[in-house]
């Protein structure tokens, strides 16, 4: 294979810049004589925006620092502090709190798949993607892999701190099982709304700060810390409409073994409607972005 | 092959038209661009360059008129037009977080490629675009010029029957926009068709054979540089005297008739001229009055004054 003779500039440029720049002159007729591969099937690119997912997550292990830090300090801090006066004793209190601890996570987890997103588009990674004949949900794929992994990675350092504590899951290894499966269908669910924000908001900060702001009032007026028995009438009637405490108590459930079919599908319910209604707002937001 | 090779035209467009809200992006646009061949999109800020690059390049859809790339229907065959052409947008267009190496690697993947030859086609991408020791590191710590010709490479993982480059040098320094410009010269060489983007008169002028010029979204005018050059009808003669320049300059405009320009350095002058003819007239008059010259040439007017004469409104930025 030949190299290409660069003819030089027309005008003469910088003495100081021309030698570098046939340096950098590249063997060109190399790199474009490849021939093309056949196109890879829609699994393939998937897979492929998986591992993407993956390697993010060895280059930036601190990400996970950020997801595991406030879910430790939370459960640390009410378990010592608030556990005794709200239910006796701290191991008690956990026993209540690391099911909902376990929620709070996951869901503030489902915020950084948006920032994630986010910070794509604004660096034009997502032109070329698009730019590509590539499967148009495969980069999505390779997002909702990553949430995953969050999702897996942060619930299992929670529960392994939680079992050190004193945590004790009765519905033994199928209930803690089906746990796991609850939260990451919780975390897939909720993970939509923020894919929807990561489309709409240009500004990867603003949907960390627009993310946290709707979540905390969410979260806190949910079952995830104290029973709501002590609250006013209205706040109560808040509290037991609010996703969060259905899907609370479903956890609770299934990590205590007395889960009933209702409380999971009910658990379930707005995971199920958040993916109904707002997968189809994405591709669209996507497509048209 | 994966495009249609009938047609002369690499890209062939009517009246494309963009919208964003009431405002109009893009206002009518033809645009023929033959194959194997640079063509540069010339214009200031905000006139609709990267819009119509990114309606040609599927990512927006054209609100009006048509347009055919590589031979295949913009709006009705997306996925062929993608399957064409590769774009390197104005912003590195690169996963920050992965590796030179991981980039190349995961388009390679995405176009096709199996798991040992996607590193392989990496290597060979790394190596000629002289990486290959950055290979390793994370993009984010990659320096201006790097970056860009990472991003040309990763379009280049197939290669392309047409490169779209938004703007392939801004905020590059002297030294990285020569090696771009080497990098364009040797890709429109090896047969691949480039459209190009610039603010940059010379960049436009040093690369493509075609220029189109354009405005507040509309093309306002379109032809080589030197047929550029002559719309505005004539060329200037330079000189550069021994002496004091200030003689030279009220000969010089004494026997031209016209306003000398002096160039910012003082040192050389300029007059208009209609031809040669008269260059040569007023260069032999200067001769019979004494006035020595160290150098003299006979040059076109520049793209900028042709962009000025053009538009009447303000020019496009020059770099500094």
């Amino acid at each position: 294979m030949t190299e290409i003779a660069l003819e030089p500039p027309a005008r003469p440029a910088p003495p100081a810049s021309v030698p570098q720049a046939e340096e950098m002159a590249p063997s060109l007729a190399a790199v474009t004589a490849v021939p093309r591969p056949p196109r890879p099937s829609a699994l393939a690119n998937a897979l492929t925006f998986a591992w993407r997912a993956v390697l993010k997550f060895k280059h930036v292990p601190e990400q996970l620092f950020d997801l595991v830090m406030t879910p430790i300090m939370f459960t640390l801090l009410f378990t010592f502090v608030f556990g005794g006066a709200l239910a006796g004793s701290p191991r008690e209190y956990l026993q209540f709190f690391l099911p909902g601890i376990l929620i709070q996570t996951v869901i503030f987890n489902a915020v950084y798949s948006g920032v994630g997103l986010c910070t794509d588009l604004q660096k034009g990674l997502f032109d070329r993607f698009r730019s590509l004949p590539v499967w148009s949900l495969a980069p999505f794929a390779g997002l909702i892999v990553g949430d995953v992994l969050r999702h897996l990675i942060a619930g299992a350092i929670i529960l392994g701190i939680g079992l050190g504590l004193g945590f004790r899951p009765e519905g033994g290894i199928w209930g803690t099982l089906g746990a796991v499966l609850l939260l990451l269908a919780v975390g897939f669910g909720v993970g939509w709304v923020f894919l929807v924000l990561g489309l709409l908001v240009r500004t990867p900060t603003t949907v960390m700060t627009f993310g946290f702001t709707v979540l905390f009032p969410v979260v806190f007026a949910s079952n995830i810390m104290v029973d709501p028995a002590t609250m006013p009438a209205w706040l109560r009637t808040v509290v037991e409409l609010n996703p969060v405490s259905h899907m609370t108590t479903a956890l609770r459930g299934l990590f205590g073994g007395s889960a009933t079919t209702g409380e999971v599908a009910l658990a379930l319910a707005a995971p199920a409607a958040l993916t109904l209604g707002l997968a189809p707002v994405v591709l669209r937001l996507y497509r048209r972005a | 092959m994966p495009f249609d090779t009938s047609s002369a035209l690499a890209i062939r467009a009517r009246g494309l038209v963009k919208r964003f809200g009431t405002f109009t992006a893009v206002d009518g646009i033809d645009l023929d661009v033959p194959r194997g061949t640079i063509f540069a999109i010339l214009g200031p800020n905000g006139a609709g360059k990267t819009t119509l690059l990114r309606m040609l390049a599927t990512l927006l859809r054209p609100d009006g008129g048509e347009a055919t790339v590589m031979g295949h229907d913009l709006l009705a065959e997306p996925d062929a037009v993608r399957g064409a052409i590769s774009l390197t947008g104005q912003f590195a267009s690169l996963d920050e977080d992965l590796t030179g190496r991981e980039n190349l690697v995961m388009l390679a993947r995405l176009w096709g490629f199996g798991r040992a030859a996607a590193r392989e086609r990496a290597a060979a991408l790394l190596a000629a675009f002289d990486l290959a020791e950055a290979g390793h590191r994370q993009v984010k710590a990659y320096s201006g010029g790097m970056r860009r010709r990472l991003d040309i490479a990763a379009s280049l993982v197939v290669t392309p029957g047409i490169l779209f480059l938004d703007e392939p040098t801004t905020g590059l320094d002297p030294t990285a926009r020569t090696g771009v410009w080497a990098l364009i010269r040797g890709l429109a060489a090896s047969g691949v068709t480039i459209l190009l983007t610039t603010q940059y008169l010379e960049e436009a002028d040093q690369l493509a054979s075609r220029i189109a010029v354009i405005d507040h979204g509309r093309k306002i005018a379109e032809g080589t540089s030197r047929q550029l050059k002559a719309q505005t009808g004539s060329g200037a003669l330079h000189i550069t005297p021994l002496g004091p320049s200030d003689i030279a300059a009220g000969a010089l405009g004494r026997l031209s008739g016209r306003l000398v320009h002096r160039s910012p350095e003082g040192g050389e002058l300029s007059v208009p001229v209609r031809d040669a003819a008269e260059a040569q007239e007023i260069l032999a008059a200067l001769g019979r009055e004494g006035v020595g010259l160290a150098d003299f040439r006979m040059g076109q007017p520049t793209l900028e004054e042709v962009f000025f004469a053009l538009t009447g409104g303000p020019r496009p930025e020059t770099r500094p």
